[in-house]
């Protein structure tokens, strides 16, 4: 959610148990304004807190002008001072599954996975550094859960991707459907259509997969709180993950407060 | 938006001459007639709505006119005066927000009759808790919800308190689902005044069907006595602890969203409880759900949800070492442990410094330790099996089995450093609220066996709350129990085992050999004979 009116919209994700004591609401308050300034992002997002057994880090993520390009992730124990998370290779996104467990809270700390790969060959030791893994996962989770609602961002011919300005939210009758929401990231499923498919599709707005094809079915819930005053998306993948649109309004943001751990016995519990 | 063109607004180009002033002309007039279309669905044309934007344009002269220039023209179009005149009367439906907001609307009434009663209880104790001052304290500690949803919770709590005798109430937590969640207060009735007729009634006539089910089978089989009986004896039903002992200590009720009815949950039975530990599965948010699921679990998703509830309370129901202790009048009875405790009126707050030490020695677990049985007392399975089969005739034949071992867990207030460690990660971590200000800061505990299960502790106040999927935490994914190995039909022995026929050349030596055999035979009697005869 974005920073400048987090202590607005976090009440909106508190139905769901998300809650920050003043002290920490005060304190990302003031850091994150500086934050913004010194690192020159044009918007900074609070993305959301991951839970470790000693200590929590708490995640913000600064973008400069499109949307999609150059997101620069960083992180803080105290919500006051950042540092920056190293960038998320696909060597380390693929390292980063083989860690087991929660995150401990030092940034430092080593998991250690032993591998062999044939019978006869030595066992491989891989060491994964949990601010590696920290940056691995916060990847993950924006490629699999990060949504936005239908039209509230729009591609320029360009290629580049801004807010759209003439957003007027989704009416409370397109909010309760999910293919009114889409992942915020480049399109993966929409290249697979055929032309008839996409035929009706505007190009400006319909430029990423929506959440309605995601499997299995039923990995989402959505619910409408406060009769259909509030619409909250909770992914089921990745537990902690909320969603809220308040219908017939631009406002709309996620936040991410859990362990950091992708629920991989989903399929068993629907 | 489509726009309806019309074909006689074209010119047509032969008609006019072919001049090169012409053709231009023919042009532009073809462009404005195209821009003067009506559009079917608004009435307007491009062309006076361009002229009338650039003119507001001009005579505001904002910045960077081109970046607005779309919020201009959506303005211009809002801002264009349209009749409202319509014949025909539109039926307002109540949108669901208006539909909830007048169910808890009757939250926030007081009551004629009630206006008068406060004025004579005041000085009666009521059962229902400062939920926010609670409130307060979780939200230094970064766990909770909404203020104002717990102000609708605390009203329908206090709901709960005028329609029900009840001694204590205690918001117990919330429990996402998929489609609804669940707000769950935990209750103690008054003593003796709790209504469960019904749930007796309805638990004996079923056991009736089940007896007279079992008796029509048995005269069944007295017709066919040739039918083989089988040897399966089922394995005895755990009985379940009463109301008020052991994982029903406390009753449930839940609700969907504050305001709406309250529902009691059933009481949980050990082999809910037992199958509840096996399967994993989410919530829908509604209690008559059925819950699909290997192995099969006896009931729909209230129970489920009574089921996790007696879990997690047995797991993190915390408090600080002192606040409860032992009736020190009642003797402690050797075999079942002490399942009661009172509150320690002498309690000395533990400074909180010590609270959030992680051997976390100062704090105990409240609730009993629910065995492996499902029950929090271990209940001897052997005995209770005798005594049914007393008038049975094979009773002789029985072979004795062996006493089981008893099972037993850590008794009532226990430290929780006594915990064993999840996954090889602590399973409880505490910190302080506030790390900047930490002489006034309260300590809270967060349990990492059950995500979302906290508890704070301040001076003399401490309280646990549960804001959670009801899930267990695993590191290592789930597999579902696999299914029970298949029976043996029967023994195996030499007459139902398959040989291979004998070959012509077997029969031959056979019958060699039987008829050699005769012949002695034969002879041996022959023999025999003679010896008679020379007798």
């Amino acid at each position: 959610m974005d920073a400048q009116d987090l202590h607005v919209s976090v009440d909106y994700v508190g139905t769901s148990g998300i809650i920050f004591s003043p002290e920490q609401k005060a304190c990302l308050q003031t850091s994150l304004c500086i934050l913004q300034n010194n690192y020159k992002f044009d918007r900074v997002y609070f993305w959301g807190k991951i839970l470790g057994i000693k200590d929590d880090y708490f995640i913000a993520q600064g973008v400069e002008k499109d949307e999609f390009e150059l997101k620069k992730t960083l992180y803080s124990k105290d919500c006051v001072h950042w540092g920056l998370l190293p960038p998320a290779t696909p060597e380390r996104r693929e390292n980063a599954k083989l860690a087991k467990g929660r995150f401990t809270g030092d940034p430092s700390f080593e998991f250690e996975h032993t591998e062999k790969k044939d019978e006869n060959a030595e066992e491989e030791m891989i060491t994964i550094k949990e601010e590696n893994r920290l940056a691995a996962v916060i990847a993950e989770i924006d490629n699999d859960a990060r949504i936005v609602p239908r039209a509230a961002f729009i591609k320029t011919p360009t290629g580049d991707v801004f807010v759209n300005r003439s957003f007027q939210g989704l009416s409370v009758a397109e909010s309760a459907k999910l293919c009114n929401y889409f992942h915020f990231r480049e399109p993966e499923k929409l290249q697979e259509k055929s032309l008839l498919q996409r035929a009706n599709l505007d190009k400006a707005i319909d430029f990423m997969d929506s959440i309605n094809e995601d499997i299995p079915k039923g990995a989402w819930s959505l619910q409408m709180e406060r009769g259909s005053g509030l619409v909250t998306l909770r992914s089921l993948s990745w537990i902690g993950y909320v969603f809220y649109h308040v219908p017939g309004t631009r406002k709309f943001g996620s936040v991410y407060v859990g362990t950091g751990e992708r629920n991989i016995d989903l399929p068993f519990m629907l | 938006m489509p726009v309806s063109i019309h074909p006689d607004s074209q010119v047509e180009m032969g008609e006019v001459g072919d001049t090169e002033g012409n053709k231009r002309d023919i042009e532009y007039q073809n462009a404005k007639a195209y821009l003067l279309t009506q559009s079917v669905k608004s009435g307007l044309n491009l062309y006076d709505h361009l002229a009338s934007v650039l003119s507001k344009i001009l005579d505001e002269r904002p910045d960077d006119a081109v970046d607005v220039f779309e919020d201009y023209s959506k303005l211009q179009k809002k801002e264009k005066f349209t009749s409202d005149v319509d014949t025909i009367q539109a039926k307002e439906e109540k949108s669901t927000e208006v539909a909830l907001a007048e169910i808890q609307e009757k939250l926030f009434g007081k009551g004629d009759a009630e206006e008068e009663a406060v004025e004579q209880e005041e000085d009666v104790e009521t059962p229902l808790p400062n939920l926010m001052e609670l409130c307060f304290f979780f939200e230094q500690a970064g766990v909770g919800l909404n203020r104002e949803e717990i102000i609708r919770i605390w009203l329908a709590l206090k709901n709960l308190v005028d329609t029900h005798p009840l001694l204590h109430v205690r918001f117990w937590g919330k429990v996402f689902g998929t489609q609804q969640n669940y707000i769950i207060a935990e209750v103690e009735y008054r003593e003796g005044e709790e209504e469960e007729e019904e749930e007796e009634e309805a638990e004996e006539a079923q056991e009736q069907e089940t007896e007279e089910k079992r008796e029509d089978d048995e005269e069944g089989e007295v017709e066919e006595d040739d039918t083989p009986k089988p040897d399966f004896k089922p394995v005895p039903v755990v009985p379940k602890e009463d109301n008020r002992t052991g994982a029903n200590k406390k009753t449930y009720f839940v609700c969907n969203e504050a305001g709406k009815s309250w529902t009691k949950l059933p009481i949980a039975t050990p082999a809910q409880i037992t199958i509840a530990r096996k399967v994993k599965k989410f919530f829908t948010g509604n209690l008559d759900s059925p819950v699909i699921c290997y192995p099969p679990f006896p009931g729909n998703e209230g129970n489920l949800l009574r089921a996790q509830i007696a879990r997690i309370s047995a797991g993190t129901h915390i408090s600080p070492l002192g606040f409860y202790q032992f009736d020190e009048e009642e003797e402690e009875d050797e075999e079942a442990g002490r399942d009661n405790f009172v509150e320690n009126l002498d309690f000395e707050p533990v400074p909180t410094r010590e609270l959030v030490d992680p051997t976390l020695s100062n704090w105990v677990h409240h609730v009993l330790h629910i065995l492996p049985q499902g029950r929090t007392t271990w209940w001897n399975p052997v005995q209770k099996g005798e005594d049914d089969f007393e008038d049975e005739d094979e009773e002789e034949e029985r072979e004795e089995p062996d006493e089981p071992e008893p099972e037993t867990g850590p008794p009532l207030l226990t430290p929780l450093s006594e915990d064993t460690e999840v996954d090889n990660m602590p399973p409880w971590t505490p910190h302080l609220s506030s790390k900047l200000v930490p002489q006034y800061a309260i300590a809270v505990v967060h349990s990492n066996l059950w995500p979302g299960a906290h508890a704070f502790a301040v001076e003399k106040k401490f309280e646990n709350v549960y804001i959670g999927w009801g899930q267990k935490y695993a590191a290592a994914n789930y597999s579902p129990p696999p299914p029970p190995a298949v029976q043996d039909e029967f023994p195996s022995g030499p007459e139902i085992t398959e040989v291979d026929d004998p070959t012509p050349a077997d029969e031959a030596t056979l019958r060699a050999a039987q008829a050699e055999a005769a012949e002695a035979a034969e002879e041996m009697e022959e023999a025999e004979e003679e010896e008679d005869e020379e007798d």
